[in-house]
């Protein structure tokens, strides 16, 4: 059997490694190599990778019963709730933080509960306020991989289950614990590399420098003390990190072996009974209730305001959404052929994942220095923020392609060269079809996520070639929080439509 | 959209202007220029009088000129505070910018030649009085207030200006007792963010009773929402003074440009919309400058402020006592 090599992905990876570690290197070489780290800066990472760890594995404990209540449950709105349940995944920070204080704040809605009911306040800052937003933000990731996990596995195995009169403990055993294996791995490393690089979310709700992580270190390398060489070594060692992550996860990670399916509805009949029933409506409720709420009391912040905003706020939202319309197609394909050859190339997936973790200052800071010399880098500030918008959000959409690429390798590669289908005849009648979901999803993920991220525009802005985003913290910085509010309003129904547009296309596109 | 076009764009080098006035490039911070700032009214009066077009480059000034060295585009910079100036100054990089520093209406004697105030203000703690009846009369009595009396939201002395503000106000205050101060104001602060605006959100929905901003904070509110409830408390110790400066690059193409934008810095035109405009003091106060709501503002007695020396020499160890104090 001939494997021809794969150019595309070879081409894809090489571009975003160069992307991301030349900026490094240019950083490193002006700051005059690397500083060692001290105490603070150790103290720092400590956190950093406590605080991940904690978070990404909460995700996915939580994740595991709402993905399967999901999977088990028909109700009517049900794929519109799914599709809801991403939403917190694509909030910009600060307004996630602003929905979470107000249900979770001194002034918030569950305070207010407590207080009426007699208890103690609870409080948001601390490290238990970081893990929260946390998981807020990243259960909505793992909840749809975990789900996508449940999708995969073929409905012939459960009707051979059912038919077997297997209960939910076989079940567990034969079919579940086999696909979580294969998909948790992945998850927790999405989410683990998600954290390392938090800082506004860490810092608001960590309650002060107990909180630093090292991306604010990075931060204050560059604002406070201008010592890139520390900046350098600081970015390094979240390269360093998430590369031993991910081979981490290689490690865990097997892939189920389930078999190909004749992509049949699954059965309904599985965990019935009214124990389950209950367990399942209880799980759906309270992710929905957490995941909503925050979001539900941010709209209704914003929409009094939503009127009052200036004409500039449209050419903001038509910058924002033409940059993450560019950049989705541009992560999609980056994303497929290094998906398509990680079976195979375990250095695709690597470089698709480092962007995960790239710091935005070192990148925005390194590529200023590189881009210098030829063009004046305000030039460049929305092509850049289009180009790095995109290799940012490649790890989630790869993230979500890897395991089902592994499924199709497993299924139809013998298939397909026996049939002598080969390059885009098998991508058009194979590949395409079996990823058209979490493909959907990814550009989805992608899109949203280029919307709501501020880029590194902080740094090559000239001031007219403004985003969304961006508008939002202008109009914080110039006291106009009600604005502001009506402008995250926006944000939000902005990055929601376009994420539930990608993955309804991803919906429809799927044979099952 | 203007992508192919703007692709097309870098392609070629930049694009050729098509009106041949000269252009003054002047790197500000991004709250500066955008709509809601002083920015777009000083870029017209400005291009009323120079005959030119005036270029604002918005971002992280300071960086982005220590990275530039002499090859900066920037004419002149506008909106860098007080605690960045001694690296700057280092650079070599500025030049004087010949004004005439007794016309400043500082609380503060001014007479740096190369850096130009054109506002001002001082650091405080705002609050609602509608929500906060008891609030403290002294800095002292912050301190020394029970645990759960406030509950504050300030700036990470890290990544902001008004957070260093705080550090070297403590120490402007207390000197050595500053480790002290800060244990016993730690239980106080609810949480810390990286910058001034999400501190204020955080005020501003009412989940802190007081916020870490600026004596002329309250004018906002009085003049642009006619809302009397938000205050600054006014401490007798005496309050952080806080400045932005301007100043012309020693490499610049255009100097008589530069030159005549640092003139129109002091002038009326500029001054007399800095109070509404900007938020703060006009460099300059001439009558009718200061709308009602900033004249009748409280002002405390007393402003300190340290030379740009002693601050760059205190801001290191203050921000080691202030780590150890809410690290733990």
């Amino acid at each position: 059997m001939r494997t021809p090599r794969p150019w595309p992905a070879m081409i894809a990876g090489a571009l975003v490694t160069a992307l991301i570690l030349a900026p490094l290197g240019a950083v490193a070489l002006r700051g005059g190599g690397l500083a060692r780290l001290g105490p603070a800066e150790l103290s720092a990472l400590w956190f950093t990778l406590w605080q991940a760890v904690v978070s990404a594995g909460l995700s996915c404990l939580i994740a595991v019963p709402v993905a399967r209540a999901l999977h088990r449950r028909r109700f009517p709105g049900r794929r519109a709730l799914i599709t809801a349940l991403g939403a917190p995944f694509i909030l910009p920070t600060v307004v996630a933080v602003m929905g979470l204080v107000a249900v979770f704040g001194r002034r918030g809605i569950v305070n207010a509960g407590l207080g009426a009911a007699g208890l103690p306040e609870v409080s948001i800052y601390g490290a238990q306020g970081v893990i929260l937003a946390h998981v807020f933000f990243n259960l909505p990731l793992a909840t749809r991989m975990v789900l996508q996990g449940w999708q995969a596995i073929p409905a012939e195995r459960l009707r051979l289950a059912a038919s077997l009169g297997m209960g939910p403990g076989p079940v567990q055993r034969h079919l579940e614990i086999p696909m979580l294996r294969a998909v948790l791995p992945g998850a927790f490393l999405a989410i683990f590399l998600v954290c390392l690089g938090s800082f506004a979310i860490a810092l608001i709700l960590g309650g002060g420098p107990r909180a630093t992580t090292l991306e604010l270190a990075i931060y204050q390398a560059f604002r406070f003390d201008f010592d890139l060489a520390r900046a350098a070594a600081l970015g390094l060692t979240q390269v360093a990190l998430t590369l031993a992550a991910l081979g981490f996860a290689r490690l865990i990670a097997r892939a189920p072996g389930f078999g190909a399916g004749l992509d049949r509805a699954p059965v309904a009949g599985l965990g019935t009974g009214p124990g389950l029933c209950a367990h399942d409506t209880a799980a759906i409720l309270a992710a929905a209730l957490f995941l909503m709420t925050p979001i539900a009391l941010v709209l209704i912040r914003g929409l009094p305001a939503l009127p009052d905003l200036p004409p500039l706020i449209w050419r903001a939202s038509a910058n924002s959404l033409a940059v993450a319309l560019a950049s989705t197609v541009l992560t999609l394909v980056l994303a497929l052929p290094l998906a398509l050859a990680t079976p195979r190339h375990p250095l695709a997936e690597a470089a698709g994942m480092l962007p995960l973790a790239a710091s935005g200052l070192v990148l925005g800071t390194g590529l200023f220095l590189l881009a210098r010399p030829f063009v004046s880098p305000t030039d460049l500030a929305l092509p850049l923020t289009f180009v790095l918008n995109a290799v940012l959000s490649l790890p989630f959409v790869l993230r979500l392609l890897v395991p089902e690429v592994r499924n199709l390798a497993a299924d139809y590669d013998r298939l397909s060269n026996s049939l002598g289908l080969s390059g885009l005849t098998r991508l058009r009648r194979i590949t395409l079809p079996r990823l058209a979901r979490p493909l959907g999803f990814g550009a989805g993920l992608a899109a949203a996520f280029s919307m709501g991220d501020l880029g590194v525009i902080a740094l090559f802005g000239n001031g007219d070639r403004i985003t969304l985003p961006l508008a939002l913290y202008q109009l914080m910085g110039a006291y106009r929080m009600d604005q502001a509010a009506a402008a995250a309003c926006l944000l939000i129904a902005l990055s929601f439509a376009l994420f539930a547009l990608f993955d309804r296309i991803g919906h429809h596109a799927q044979p099952r | 959209m203007k992508y192919p076009l703007m692709l097309a764009g870098l392609l070629l080098a930049s694009p050729v202007l098509a009106d041949e006035k000269p252009v003054l490039t002047v790197y500000a911070p991004d709250y500066f220029t955008s709509e809601w700032g002083p920015g777009p009214a000083i870029e017209a009066g400005f291009e009323t009088v120079c005959d030119c077009d005036l270029k604002f480059v918005a971002g992280d000034m300071l960086p982005r000129i220590l990275l530039e060295g002499e090859k900066t585009e920037a004419d002149a910079v506008i909106g860098l505070n007080t605690d960045v100036t001694a690296r700057a100054r280092a650079t070599g990089l500025f030049a004087p910018h010949n004004e005439e520093t007794s016309a400043l209406s500082l609380p503060i004697a001014w007479t740096d030649p190369v850096f130009l105030p054109f506002n001002w203000g001082e650091t405080a703690f705002v609050y609602d009085k509608t929500r906060l009846t008891n609030p403290p009369a002294s800095f002292q009595e912050l301190i020394d207030a029970p645990d759960d009396a406030y509950k504050i939201a300030i700036q990470d002395p890290r990544s902001s200006a008004s957070g260093l503000a705080l550090l070297l106000w403590v120490k402007a205050i207390y000197g050595d007792q500053a480790p002290q101060v800060w244990a016993k104001l730690a239980p106080k602060v609810l949480t810390v963010t990286p910058g001034w605006s999400e501190s204020y959100g955080l005020f501003t929905d009412g989940e802190v009773d007081m916020v870490l901003s600026y004596t002329t904070s309250p004018a906002y509110h009085l003049i642009a929402e006619q809302d009397d409830t938000k205050v600054a408390a006014i401490f007798p110790e005496g309050h952080y003074f806080s400045t932005e400066v301007a100043a012309q690059l020693r490499t610049t193409d255009q100097p008589e440009l530069a030159q005549k934008f640092m003139d129109y810095i002091l002038s009326d035109d500029f001054q007399g919309m800095i109070a509404t405009a900007n938020w703060s003091y006009p460099a300059v106060i001439k009558p009718g400058f200061l709308p009602e709501g900033f004249a009748t503002l409280p002002r405390p007695a007393k402003t300190l402020f340290y030379s740009e020396d002693e601050a760059e020499a205190l801001r290191g160890p203050a921000l080691a006592e202030w780590l150890a104090a809410f690290g733990k």
